[in-house]
């Protein structure tokens, strides 16, 4: 309940009306300067690595491929997401999860096509950060984590959880495993080229935009799209 | 013979209040013919900008309220704005949005919208037009249109892409600048910002 409610100052606070709070975002944000100075080595990261391998990956692997390459991938989510929703309790959803599972690994050969979303059984997207919220943990503050990007306390912990409880780790041999995560980031990375020149054009400062976009997301996400939100006020 | 002519007039003016588009049909109206013109549209797949701002510029833009959208990013702030910085505001946030967010039709490949029902009251006059983006693989990414009845039109005044609204994500960067320069460095940075982004793509 507490984490309920911290959750709900959280979006008073910073995410939207209630902007008249003066200072920077110390409710929020109080590592703003390590997190900036983690989101520089991030950044150029990307730039001399992640994002020419992924531009790389685009040009060389024609698109209904790299599609196979997303569905097998979320294929192996949809478990961890089965499970989420099921601690989140919503059983019917992680229903829909295992049964897009054994769908799609059989008929949609290892998961490489998507037969369960043509046939209106929905994806979701849940994690363990989203379950810890649900169960009313707080977010915590946010941190910029090297490599990973935009996270909160609560998330980390929730990544923590995820890369241990993910179905890739479960592989023998070492060499698969760091195969398959080296593609899985490839692709995810290549699938944001499109959005992140948006990001790069219209943010005045971008660790600010995507600081606020992923709290954002993630508030929204553990409401499952429907965050509770206060009325705007203004007049014109 | 003035009784007909009236009668006609009478008839006409009601015919024009029942043909005034509801919010998600003038939505998905508008919708269906901007993604025609891009399919069929192959500068605009290959990321002509120009054409695309083209296209936004005759097709949507009108059916958008800059002011409003710029208010609500101000939050607060914008009450203490004069009417001469609430111009300049509106331009240059409306020139910075369209820039950004315009690119991302040449992103369309064969993702189907679904309109979500709206659920409306004849009395409403601000709603939200909910769609859907569906494509294999991914989990479907909503956009959710808010707008408002201005006059006899329905505007759209923020779009939220997966939960999040690109207006208020304004918020705090707007926050921070003018407490840093007060609304006249806001502006300044925002058209600082828009005079980069026309010179690196231009």
């Amino acid at each position: 309940m507490r984490g309920l409610r911290l959750l709900l100052a959280l979006v008073c606070l910073g995410l939207s009306a209630c902007a008249s709070v003066p200072g920077e975002r110390p409710d929020v944000d109080p590592w703003e300067g390590i997190n900036r100075k983690v989101f520089a080595f991030n950044e150029t990261l990307d730039k001399h690595a992640l994002r020419p391998v992924a531009q790389g990956y685009e040009k060389v692997v024609p698109l209904p491929a790299r599609t196979g390459v997303s569905n097998f991938f979320g294929n192996i989510e949809d478990l961890w997401t089965g499970v989420n929703n099921l601690l989140q309790g919503k059983p019917v959803d992680g229903g829909v999860d295992f049964g897009r599972f054994a769908l799609n690994s059989t008929v949609g050969i290892l998961g490489f096509f998507d037969v369960a979303s043509e046939m209106e059984l929905d994806k979701h997207e849940e994690d363990f950060g989203q379950t810890l919220g649900r169960w009313g943990v707080g977010s915590g503050p946010y941190l910029m984590l090297p490599f990973l990007g935009p996270s909160t306390v609560r998330d980390g912990f929730g990544k923590g959880a995820d890369f241990l409880a993910s179905p890739t780790q479960q592989i023998p041999g070492w060499q698969t495993r760091t195969g398959l995560t080296a593609l899985g980031l490839i692709n995810t990375r290549a699938q944001l080229l499109g959005a992140d020149a948006a990001l790069e054009q219209a943010a005045l400062d971008k660790y600010a935009y995507l600081r606020d976009f992923y709290l954002q997301r993630r508030l929204s996400q553990i409401y499952d799209g429907r965050p509770p939100r206060e009325d705007d006020f203004f007049d014109e | 013979m003035l009784k007909k002519i009236v009668a006609a007039l009478l008839a006409f003016v009601a015919f024009a209040a029942s043909a005034q588009e509801a919010p998600d049909v003038l939505a998905r109206r508008l919708m269906t013919e901007v993604i025609e013109i891009v399919k069929n549209d192959k500068a605009i797949q290959a990321g002509d900008q120009q054409r695309i701002l083209d296209l936004v510029e005759t097709k949507v833009l009108e059916h958008f309220d800059f002011a409003r959208m710029t208010a609500l990013a101000m939050g607060r702030e914008w009450r203490s704005a004069s009417a001469d910085q609430r111009k300049a505001l509106t331009n240059e946030f409306r020139t910075l949005l369209v820039r950004s967010y315009s690119n991302a039709l040449s992103q369309y490949k064969n993702q189907t919208i679904d309109f979500k029902p709206l659920r409306m009251k004849p009395t409403d006059t601000d709603v939200i037009v909910r769609t859907e983006i569906r494509q294999p693989g991914a989990k479907p990414v909503s956009i959710d249109y808010e707008m408002i009845k201005s006059g006899d039109a329905w505007k759209v005044y923020d779009v939220m892409v997966a939960g999040v609204s690109l207006v208020t994500n304004y918020r705090e960067t707007f926050a921070q600048e003018i407490r840093n320069g007060g609304i006249d460095g806001l502006i300044r940075s925002l058209s600082e910002r828009n005079k980069q982004l026309a010179a690196s793509k231009s």
